[in-house]
């Protein structure tokens, strides 16, 4: 029995979420009520949790759930009132999803990219987006959204609410861009997952948000397949993520990639995400997260620090400073111009990058420039410099692991 | 669906040396589509009065309502599908690069 149960639950999960997202938005494009559409959803799912375990998981599971979710919607839309239009398309398009032709599934796709752009869409405040697409499209509790922002949940409800409405009101169309205007469009959406990412990656983050940013980039790339940036966010994801059990020591405690347990990282996410990697076009023609997805690459796939490709690091770190110039992004290019081609060339980048005191407040940055001049041999320089980024850093482990450089000069 | 496009001076204008799009062409334009139903220029700053009605009493002053920088110098009516197509036509406007833009749907009174 607690078999069947495991199991019926096990379908029930793998169905929800590809059914969830094709009801939602397929409702949405419809009737236009985003919370009739979200509610019938989840409604079908909680049937749908209640009844596979004694009843048996359908044939159709994703068929189940549509036609619970349409039966729904439509009980609730026939008690207001409502064009007949509507009425008739929700009936039709459980039908046909039921029975699943091949030229109206392919409709259906289009409407979770729809939505996705929806959700996204500039005139929204960006936190709004974020959690818009957490909330609509991953399916992520309300509650669960707020914790992660650090808000209460009923802060989160309104912010909801008000990104809805504002959908509503001002009619922001539930439309893919087409032309010029994907093209502007496409980075603030790639914009949002990356945000969702990071939400997901940090140390104080909410690690399921981090798989919910790749399952969404996933399906990104796989409905905009002449999207190359697309491809590459997802391949960037990977690449991070396959790190996510060496990174953190015992304790807790962030470990550098040179510290790194290279055994531990995801060897299967990092051959995916290289494969996708060679349909991205080369350096030179590469977007921002093209050329981050390559950085990471060069390390994922090197066997150690020495034996890492700096000059392709180096090259792809020139190229990001030209097409997305920060501090962080100089300082990470001194140090690949310093493997690449030697502590001289590195410091000379560091010391320009640092010219405008933009880099004051980085700690990371006396430990670089530390790291530059021990391997230019200047070792009672590089260990003075590495005791001063010691007092600097915030954590103890980081503290230790330069003053063990300091000591080794 | 309507959208009242204010059009705003802005502290920090576009530096584009490229040439600003031409005012008249883009009224014609947006006029024979139907997008623009009407609109027009406001006179300065120094012209503006307002007027409030407090207790029944009529309070007449002048300058506009918000001390703001930014000035609304300008206003243009639209009728348009969605606000993907209002930004359309306001992008091509000139005051979108000496300016900003600022583009409100018509309130939906009669819903809730």
């Amino acid at each position: 029995m607690t078999d069947v149960r495991a199991a019926a639950a096990q379908a029930a999960a793998a169905a929800a979420t590809d059914a969830y997202q094709r009801i939602v938005a397929a409702l949405i494009r419809i009737t236009g009520d985003w919370t009739l559409a979200e509610d019938s959803a989840q409604e079908a799912l909680a049937l749908a949790l209640d009844r596979w375990p004694t009843d048996g998981v359908p044939d159709n599971p994703g068929g189940w759930l549509m036609t619970v979710a349409r039966n729904r919607a439509l009980d609730v839309l026939r008690r207001g009132t409502v064009e007949r239009r509507k009425l008739r398309d929700v009936a039709v398009l459980a039908l046909t999803a039921a029975t699943a032709a091949p030229e109206r599934q392919e409709e259906i796709v289009d409407d979770r990219l729809r939505l996705i752009f929806t959700c996204c869409h500039p005139a929204l405040p960006l936190e709004a987006r974020v959690a818009l697409t957490l909330r609509t499209i991953c399916a992520v509790a309300t509650a669960d959204i707020a914790q992660a922002f650090l808000v209460s949940e009923s802060t989160m409800t309104r912010r909801l609410t008000r990104a809805k409405t504002k959908i509503t009101e001002a009619r922001i169309p539930y439309r893919v861009p087409t032309g010029p205007a994907l093209t502007e469009r496409l980075p603030g959406v790639l914009a949002v997952l990356y945000l969702l990412f990071t939400h997901g990656y940090n140390a104080d983050g909410e690690p399921a948000f981090a798989d919910e940013a790749i399952r969404l980039s996933r399906l990104l790339a796989r409905l905009m397949p002449d999207q190359p940036e697309a491809r590459a966010l997802l391949a960037l994801f990977l690449l991070q993520h396959s790190r996510r059990d060496a990174r953190r020591d015992a304790t807790g405690g962030l470990v550098p990639l040179d510290r790194q347990d290279r055994s531990r990282w995801d060897h299967t996410a990092i051959a995916e995400a290289t494969g996708i990697l060679s349909s991205v076009p080369g350096v030179s023609g590469s977007g921002v997260y093209a050329l981050q997805a390559q950085i990471a690459a060069c390390h994922a796939t090197a066997p150690s620090i020495a034996d890492t490709d700096w000059t392709r690091v180096a090259d792809c770190y020139d190229r990001l400073a030209e097409q997305q110039p920060s501090p962080v992004i100089e300082l990470n290019r001194a140090v690949a111009h310093g493997y690449a081609h030697g502590p001289a060339a590195g410091l000379d980048l560091l010391a320009r990058a640092r010219a405008g005191g933009a880099l004051d407040d980085y700690p990371l940055v006396i430990a670089a420039e530390a790291d530059l001049t021990a391997r230019s041999g200047d070792r009672v320089r590089a260990a003075r410099l590495f005791r001063e980024a010691a007092d600097r850093v915030p954590g103890d482990a980081e503290r230790r692991a330069l003053l063990d450089r300091a000591d080794e000069l | 669906m309507k959208y009242l496009m204010f059009v705003c001076t802005d502290t920090e204008p576009d530096t584009d040396p490229a040439p600003e799009p031409d005012i008249d062409a883009w009224v014609d334009k947006h006029d024979a589509s139907g997008q623009r139903l009407r609109g027009m220029g406001l006179g300065p700053k120094s012209t503006a009065t307002t007027v409030r009605v407090r207790n029944g009493q009529t309070l007449v002053s002048d300058g506009p309502f918000a001390e703001t920088k930014e000035l609304i110098v300008g206003f243009d009516l639209l009728e348009c599908a969605d606000l993907d197509e209002a930004i359309e036509v306001a992008r091509a406007h000139p005051m979108a690069r000496g300016g900003r833009i600022e583009i409100r749907p018509q309130a939906d009174w009669d819903k809730s």
